[in-house]
């Protein structure tokens, strides 16, 4: 004699379904779109991004390239990894460098970190969608990174001039997303929007995604400058007076333009270390950005500008 | 604890969906802040962002404002206000929560029902000092219609009113009479102070008289959106994955259901079957796939499928028809005009459709039915499609996942609205009705229900002949008489000499006594009754056939068990000796088989219990499923 439980309801750990989420996102888009791109940053993001990618389309490769926005101020060890990966996983890779800004000597130090992210970045990403002319790109953002991403569609319209407009974006209903454009027009898409960074780590963990090693530490030759920890990654860095490169035990929670992403000061050498770091942080991820350090919503400015 | 240990124990978190409303002022901002920062969910930066935001715009003077970690677009913090549909994201030891926040604007309606529609539970703010709102009344109506059944209504400001609890009990009251005309399994009323912490994270010693758990212990408490692995198998194929020459994949996400390799699939519209030869995933094949899960399967025979067609069990397969009825929110300013083309995306179907005609718009504020022309944005109607051509989908009740549609501009591009099949329109039907328009009854099944303090449901009671069924469900139908409940026992008694007192026991005529008995089941449930039904329905089928009629949770299948021995042991009616005497043909258990229920809510095994305990076993079912109030 038994009550039979409610149906036989298999319950799905929250991991689980977000990684369902996630490929049905990517899928969509391999279905509706006729020129789809990865966007690819070489971060943790990117790649569980990518790996969700290859789940979805498993046996065969992902039916899009990778595109790397470059801003030629990377660490070495992503440009090593980057090119590594592109070519386990059988996809192609398309690498972007805004020549323009190139001939002017755009750099972080000459220029500054607003000018910098917006010719190397944010305009270099801009020419490299109108130049292949993508209709839609993935990008690797959260909703829980930042207040502005918070309300942010999976699928996220951007006009000809590639901005956002945050009052304006079209009602996403259930699993439904409109991926209907004009001519020029492209759709952003977010499949790990509704991730948090221990959702990361955590399948970074299950899956075994391999990671630049710049998230682990190790001593590295740093300088401090502005109460922020800078590796000296290569001669471009004009030190000041008294500035010299010391080695310190460091890694990075995020990674962008050497100069402009900071250190933390770290003895997790494994990425169970890194995990177990990251959950007990008190500050959060964007912290070591400096292009986030400008009052209120500079996010929010940025991407109505066309910043990913 | 080691972090090995930590990462399990998230692992094995689930997830809730909730979405926050209220009006304006309610105060939702700041409730959703004080969740967020009274979980931890608050980093130190952030946290010092919103103490310097707070002198420049904050509403609480010196005080931190935590409504502003929650708004976050420049233009609302100037306004005050939030605009759109937000996402925040907490968790706690046990669970993990997706808040969809969504704004108080009349004007908005449209994001209250985008953040609705992926949420399984609502919390729907009050200001203590206004009682219950115009808008309350229609996020609570939203709510309902996008099939969110489990209600949290947050009683904020309790202390602009001296946490008085005579009006919060009126609050409550005055919420419960209007909600009765809605379709919630379960209403939570509690009262907090979100400002100050009051019942959020723990009990408020300021209103000891309020004994119920505080919001933070209800979130981690509610059902989630049941994974319909319990319902019919659907899978709309999403992408067809053409790896090689001897690889064809059909990749998608299970709506509902589950299947399993070997099992025999249909292809819909086409009707074409073949079987499942594999169930592909980068982390190595499965054996089976289930609702909720992306997979990619491949089929035994070369048929012709592509993105936007269905798989789905040939026994149990959606309705397929070249219009709908459904009901449709408005999302933009132009108004809905019949007779102009829209495109919809159904599942992974899109296709181009038409309103013929809108039978009736809904009064979000009153809930009545009114004729117009055209629908305006924030407007909800009943409204018919053609179709371009046949599509396959059920109700949204059913099966959300292939019921609902978004409604897309052909010129603009715009999601324009989204629609909730109710009923498929079949070609008769639709002729007949050019000049009919359909009228919902104007009491609703909820309220004649609520009425009798009991929800709907079927009770089928399902086994041998001399199981006990009729015993049981006799028992069982005095008990709930004298608790005061209104029910109906079906059995052959008053069945099988009226109604179908035409049918003999051929295969067909039994086909057709049960779905007679079905449909008469499904009137009486309507009329907001307990029914009650005892016949051997041997045939899974035709169970099926008749749970398919009722509303999802009301059908309630019961083994009633016995062993074919025992059954002919007892041999109340000395048929199984007359049967084996070859006095009866197709007798159920001598040379008829019985098809046991594979997943029955309850079961009863009549060999070691009683009469008695198995109605015990029944009235604690119903109450757990509330059923019975």
């Amino acid at each position: 004699m038994s009550v039979a439980s409610q149906g036989a309801a298999t319950r799905m750990s929250h991991l689980a379904m977000l990684e369902a989420e996630a490929i049905h996102i990517i899928r969509e888009v391999a279905a509706e779109f006729t020129r789809p791109v990865m966007l690819y940053s070489v971060g943790k993001d990117s790649g569980v991004m990518l790996h969700l990618a290859r789940k979805a389309f498993y046996p065969a490769p992902p039916p899009f390239p990778l595109l790397h926005v470059d801003t030629t101020w990377k660490f070495r060890a992503m440009y090593e990894f980057r090119d590594r990966i592109a070519a386990e996983v059988g996809m192609e890779l398309l690498v972007h460098i805004n020549q323009d800004g190139v001939a002017q000597g755009v750099g972080p130090f000459s220029h500054g970190s607003r000018v910098h992210t917006d010719i190397m970045k944010t305009q270099s990403l801009k020419q490299a969608l109108d130049k292949y002319g993508f209709d839609a790109a993935f990008g690797g953002a959260r909703r829980d990174e930042e207040r502005s991403r918070a309300k942010e569609r999976v699928f996220s319209f951007r006009d000809r001039q590639h901005a956002w407009d945050p009052k304006n974006q079209r009602p996403e209903l259930w699993n439904l997303y409109n991926g209907r454009v004009q001519k020029g027009e492209s759709i952003r898409v977010f499949p790990l929007s509704n991730w948090t960074e221990l959702d990361i780590w955590q399948y970074i963990y299950q899956e075994d995604i391999p990671m630049v090693p710049l998230y682990f530490a190790a001593e590295r030759p740093v300088v401090e400058r502005d109460g922020m920890l800078l590796m000296v990654d290569d001669g471009r860095i004009p030190l000041q007076p008294g500035e010299r490169p010391r080695p310190r035990m460091v890694r990075f929670r995020t990674l962008g333009c050497w100069p402009l992403t900071g250190a933390v000061e770290s003895t997790a050498t494994t990425l169970l270390d890194v995990i177990e770091e990251t959950i007990q942080v008190k500050h959060s991820e964007r912290q070591g950005r400096a292009i986030d350090q400008d009052v209120g919503a500079s996010m929010e400015e940025k991407k109505r500008q066309g910043y990913f | 604890m080691s972090i090995e240990t930590l990462l399990q124990e998230h692992a094995e978190k689930d997830l809730l969906r909730f979405i926050t409303c209220g009006s304006v002022d309610d105060g939702k901002s700041t409730l959703i802040g004080r969740l967020l920062f009274d979980s931890r969910q608050v980093y130190e930066d952030q946290l010092s962002a919103v103490e310097r935001d707070s002198r420049k715009w904050g509403t609480q003077g010196e005080a931190t404002d935590l409504a502003l970690l929650v708004d976050g677009l420049q233009s609302e913090r100037e306004q005050g206000i939030t605009i759109d549909v937000a996402y925040r994201y907490f968790s706690t030891p046990t669970r993990k929560f997706i808040i969809a926040d969504t704004p108080g604007h009349e004007q908005y309606t449209r994001n209250m029902a985008t953040g609705a529609s992926t949420a399984d539970a609502a919390v729907i703010l009050v200001d203590a000092r206004r009682g219950l709102q115009t808008q309350t009344r229609r996020h609570s109506f939203i709510v309902s219609l996008l099939g969110i059944e489990q209600v949290v209504v947050a009683i904020n400001k309790m202390d602009l009113v001296d946490y008085d609890q005579a009006r919060f009990e009126n609050i409550c009251a005055d919420y419960q009479a209007f909600a009765d005309k809605l379709d919630f399994a379960a209403i939570h009323c509690l009262p907090v102070v979100a400002l100050h912490g009051d019942n959020m994270l723990e009990q408020s010693d300021r209103m000891p008289w309020y004994q119920g758990p505080p919001l933070l212990g209800l979130l981690e408490s509610l059902p989630t959106r049941q994974q319909r692995s319990d319902g019919q198998f659907r899978f709309p194929v999403q992408y067809v994955n053409r790896h090689s020459s001897d690889f064809r994949g059909f990749a998608g996400t299970v709506a509902s259901g589950q299947i399993e390799l070997g099992e025999r699939v249909m292809v819909v519209p086409s009707g074409r079957q073949t079987e499942v030869a594999g169930i592909v995933c980068f982390d190595g094949n499965r054996e089976r796939a289930t609702a909720g899960e992306a997979v990619t399967l491949t089929l035994t025979d070369e048929i012709d499928i592509s993105r936007g067609d269905m798989l789905v069990r040939p026994d149990a397969r959606p309705r397929v028809a070249e219009a709908l009825d459904a009901r449709v929110v408005w999302m933009v300013d132009q108004p809905l005009l019949t007779g102009r083309q829209y495109d919809i995306k159904l599942g992974t179907r899109t296709m181009s459709a038409t309103p013929e005609l809108i039978h009736h718009r809904i009064d979000v504020n009153t809930l009545e039915h009114q004729h117009v022309e055209q629908l305006d944005l924030n407007e909800i109607a009943l409204v018919r499609w053609r179709l371009s051509a046949p599509a396959a989908f059920d109700s949204y009740r059913t099966c959300p996942a292939t019921g609902a549609f978004v409604i897309i501009d052909r010129i603009s591009n715009l999601t324009v609205g989204a629609g909730m099949v109710v009923r498929p329109v079949t070609d008769s039907l639709a002729d007949k009705s050019q000049n009919v328009v359909w009228h919902e009854h104007r009491i609703a099944k909820s309220q004649r229900a609520g009425q009798k303090s009991q929800r709907p449901a079927v009770l089928w009671f399902t086994g041998l002949s001399g199981a006990g069924k009729s015993s049981v469900a006799n028992a069982l139908e005095m008990a709930l008489f004298q608790r005061g409940y209104h029910s109906y026992l079906l059995d052959g008694d008053n069945v099988r000499h009226g109604l179908n007192r035409d049918l003999g026991f051929t295969d067909e005529d039994r086909v057709e006594n049960i779905r007679r008995i079905g449909e008469v089941a499904r009137l009486m449930a309507d009329a907001g009754l307990v029914v009650l039904s005892a016949f051997i329905s041997p045939f899974r089928a035709d169970r099926a056939m008749v749970r398919e009629l009722m509303e999802p949770g009301e059908f309630v299948e019961i083994h009633v068990q016995a062993s074919l021995e025992t059954c002919e042991s007892r041999d109340p009616k000395g048929l199984y000796a007359r049967a084996r005497a070859g006095a009866i043909r197709n007798f159920t258990g001598i040379d008829s088989p019985y098809e046991a229920p594979e997943k029955p809510e309850v079961i009863l095994d009549t060999e070691t219990l009683s009469i008695e305990e198995c109605v015990d076993v029944l009235l604690d079912y119903l109450k757990s499923r509330r059923i019975l109030v």
